[in-house]
């Protein structure tokens, strides 16, 4: 350990007192990570209890949104969530599929896994920017959950992209191999062998999405959310409320709102979020525990 | 169905390309006609609905993005770096799964939940501690971006150190290294570049926040002198202008070309990290 | 065989299957008015929508906000059936609708509403005149400083005047900039400019140094509103129901909604019903002046 391995030298100790400060530190930030997540809850859940009921839920905004509740939000929110994953979830996973069973290690594949990255970083409001001029006015769909829920689509697909690739490369290759050794196709290999081995994995990735969805208030703003609706969207056509463009607006717009009932609109956001999130990582701790290879 | 797959698997280029092209049409000719390029990065005066002189100028936009974003990363950095470090190298088991799992419900928290907690908590917060005659400013838009960035960088400084291969680790130890001196001299230098790709992918998410800015940084066109100014961000802007515009006018493609301006610095920012990141792999 | 796979595509593909065949079936018996812009008026325009939906069941009225420039565009654009509007149309907008080959526009007056100018409720400031307020607001406008107007604000740090503003396509901010300044005027950089009336209100209820506006049906006793004259040296005029329907005050103004040619239908017997007792009960209700 240094020049005389019986005896602490000074630099020993300073080496042991270094470690010790470097780590407390280390925790420190750590733990300044777990603060506000816990703060946001607590304050969330303090202030929005008053408002918190089972009508909050249930019932629509009255009285020029300063009473009621948010069901219709809650509703739409849905309406969006479904519809985005319905035309994201399988292109994402069909791109997924392409990309780790397919696609050779070329200049093509290389772009593509390099647009991929992009399109993940592209601003959610630049997403909002084509959403309007595409969908809404080149297109012609309106300002309609069908627009709405294309842009999410778009801003969605590189996330189950990625996770899709992730859970695919999990399989191993030996048992690819396996099977075209009997003679099977490329698609038969993984439609028999390799989907059913990953498919709780990508489907871990598309229930991430449903929150990111869920949460997602740029997009949807100019492209399908509206302020207030009478009535439950009863098509893709239709307009619809939803929480977190609702959260906007009971924060921003609408005078003289208890103050509590933003705080529980925010509450409810927030745990229709983070319940998905924690639903989807303990299915995922699950299968990872239950892999047999 | 495998050519529904090939044809999925181009579709991301052909979003990208979609989005890029499409974005940039509808502004090329405010760019290309209209526009004074010089004015257009180089003058703080956003006039867009000005009857007289309507003058769009996004520097002092350009100026809101970069402060509250520099404000953001020393902020982020070492909070993500850090707790980066901590959980790889510092805890196992159970407590590293479970610091994993906050990691990444914080970065569930939907923008515009940070934003109303800006809005609502921090800001008479900020006017309380700070003395500060307004709490909506690059202070409160930076502590909330912060936070909203950490996760995604420690998420991939995390990956970075768990790539560094374990001999590397064990050599340090046996020569009689702490494992903070691993760490800071080992570690650190060899998960370099995969560091660097974490800390840029945290700038290019912070840039295109738009939400929480929207609602915590006070929107005011202004070049910020201190932190406790209001400011506006480019994302901000086309958020709050988008909806007023008539199609096809000069302010909807004025807009749209703050919105190139936009893809422009996050898809460099992005190519940046992905070519480091490939830098790496390929050495 | 093991059919499993892709299940879950499978699957999503039926539910997008259901969810098109649901919108090319989705007309049903129910009108739908899309309406749609001032954020001054957006609660009002809820609430008629809100009580509305008991008196016509079969009409729904969709709602959304962003400001008169928002509704305009839309008008113009040819996406609502009626829009909301603080200010009057501008010229260059009747043009717009023109050049789209629409109707001409038709203007309802709906409500009567003045501008308030708030303070914090510790500011001492009893009255202000229009000149005043523009060489606050104004570009090219001296007055930074409280201490510039004659007034010391306790508790405000230096004294600066924190102006409150709203976004650039908000009526209200229109109309305000063009009675201060002039139809060629332009408001000084650096202001703070709120996605909404509420946002001024809760920020001026908060800031000691802060000045702000927004409509009548905003004001709450947790803030002042100041007095307007409408030249330096004149008497002011404090802002109330009859100040305002008079016209007395010098910051009044109509709220307005707009229809493409005229209103026909569903949207005529809305309109008609906003305008009868029971739609003004509610502008009073919501604050503002009803028209009449």
């Amino acid at each position: 350990m240094n020049a005389s391995p019986f005896a602490t030298s000074a630099r020993t100790a300073t080496n042991r007192r270094v470690e010790s400060v470097g780590k407390t530190v280390l925790a420190g930030v750590t733990a300044l990570l777990i603060l506000p997540l816990t703060a946001i809850l607590g304050l969330l859940v303090i202030r929005g209890a008053p408002a918190l009921s089972m009508e909050f839920l249930l019932e629509a905004p009255t009285a020029g949104m300063t009473a009621g509740g948010v069901f219709p939000a809650i509703v739409g929110t849905l309406w969006l969530v479904g519809v985005s994953l319905a035309v994201s979830a399988p292109v994402g996973i069909m791109a997924g599929i392409y990309l780790n069973e397919y696609a050779k290690a070329n200049w093509l594949t290389r772009m593509v896994n390099l647009a991929i990255v992009n399109l993940a970083g592209v601003p959610s409001i630049v997403h909002a920017l084509f959403g309007v001029g595409v969908f809404v006015l080149f297109l012609g769909l309106g300002t309609s959950i069908l627009s709405a829920s294309l842009t999410l689509a778009i801003m969605t697909l590189p996330v189950i992209i990625a996770s899709t690739k992730e859970a695919l490369a999990a399989v191993p290759m030996a048992f690819r191999e396996a099977c075209w050794t009997l003679g099977a196709t490329r698609w038969q290999t993984i439609r028999h062998v390799v989907l059913p081995n990953s498919i709780s994995g990508i489907l871990t990735g598309v229930i991430l999405q449903v929150s990111r969805a869920a949460g997602e208030t740029a997009p949807i703003m100019f492209t399908g959310a509206a302020f207030y609706l009478p009535f439950l969207p009863q098509s893709v056509q239709d307009q619809c409320m939803a929480l977190s463009m609702h959260l906007f607006t009971v924060s921003t717009q609408v005078p003289n709102v208890p103050e509590a009932i933003p705080y529980a609109t925010a509450l409810v956001l927030l745990s229709v979020v983070l319940l998905v999130n924690m639903f989807a990582i303990a299915f995922r701790t699950y299968l990872r525990r239950n892999r047999k290879w | 169905m495998e050519f529904a797959i090939k044809a999925s698997g181009f579709s991301a280029i052909f979003f990208v390309f979609a989005i890029f092209f499409f974005v940039f049409s509808t502004a090329s000719e405010f760019i290309f006609e209209k526009m004074d390029f010089v004015e257009f990065l180089t003058s703080p005066e956003w006039y867009p609905t000005s009857l007289s002189n309507k003058r769009y100028g996004t520097l002092a936009l350009l100026a809101g993005t970069v402060s509250v974003t520099g404000l953001a990363m020393l902020i982020a950095v070492p909070l993500g770096l850090g707790s980066a470090l901590f959980i790889s190298e510092f805890t196992s088991g159970v407590v590293k799964e479970g610091l994993k799992i906050t990691i990444e419900l914080l970065a569930a928290i939907p923008s515009v939940v940070w934003g109303f907690i800006g809005l609502a908590v921090m800001n008479p917060l900020i006017i309380e501690v700070f003395d500060a005659p307004i709490g909506l400013n690059v202070l409160n838009g930076g502590i909330i971006l912060g936070l909203m960035s950490v996760p995604i960088m420690t998420t991939i400084a995390e990956d970075a150190l768990k790539a560094v291969p374990d001999s590397y680790r064990e050599a340090s130890l046996a020569l009689g290294a702490t494992r903070w001196q691993t760490a800071h001299k080992v570690l650190f230098p060899a998960a370099r570049s995969g560091l660097l790709a974490a800390v840029l992918l945290g700038v290019g998410r912070a840039i295109g926040e738009t939400m929480a800015v929207l609602m915590a940084t006070g929107h005011a066109v202004q070049i910020p002198g201190s932190p406790l100014d209001s400011v506006r961000t480019l994302t901000a802007t086309i958020a709050a202008e988008l909806g007023e515009t008539a199609a096809g006018s000069d302010h909807y493609q004025a807009l749209f070309a703050v919105g190139v301006l936009l893809f422009l610095l996050t898809f460099g920012v992005n190519l940046a990290a992905d070519l480091i990141v490939r830098g790496r792999s390929a050495r | 065989m093991m059919p499993i796979i892709p299940g879950k595509p499978r699957y999503l593909l039926c539910a997008a299957l259901i969810v098109l065949a649901a919108c090319s079936s989705s007309n049903s018996d129910r009108t739908v008015l899309q309406n749609k812009g001032s954020d001054t008026l957006v609660n009002v325009a809820q609430a008629w929508a809100e009580n509305y939906s008991r008196v016509k069941p079969d009409v729904a009225v969709v709602v959304s906000g962003g400001g008169s420039g928002t509704g305009i565009a839309a008008l113009i654009n040819g996406k609502v059936d009626i829009a909301n509007a603080s200010r009057e149309m501008k010229s260059e907008e009747h043009e717009s609708m023109k050049k789209n080959g629409l109707k001409a526009a038709v203007q309802h007056t709906v409500a009567r509403d003045a501008i308030v100018v708030f303070v914090h409720k510790n500011n001492p400031a009893a009255q202000l005149s229009i000149q005043q307020l523009a060489c606050v607001y104004g570009e090219g406008g001296q007055c930074s400083t409280w201490t510039d107007l004659g007034i010391e604000v306790p508790g405000c740090a230096k004294q600066e005047i924190i102006r409150i503003s709203r976004q650039s396509n908000s009526g209200t901010y229109v109309f305000f900039r063009e009675a201060l300044l002039g139809k060629t005027g332009d408001f000084k950089l650096g202001s703070r400019d709120m996605q909404g009336s509420k946002d001024v209100v809760d920020l001026v209820t908060h800031t000691p140094c802060a000045i702000g506006f927004s409509g009548m049906g905003y004001g709450n006793e947790k803030l002042k509103s100041v007095c307007v004259a409408a030249n330096d040296g004149e008497a002011c005029v404090t802002p109330t129901a009859e100040t305002a329907a008079s016209g007395a005050y010098p910051l009044a103004r109509g709220l307005y909604m707009y229809t493409i040619g005229e209103a026909k239908g569903a949207a005529k017997d809305y309109l008609d019903w906003i305008l009868s007792p029971a739609g003004q009960a509610i502008v009073a209700q919501s604050g503002f002046v009803p028209v009449n």
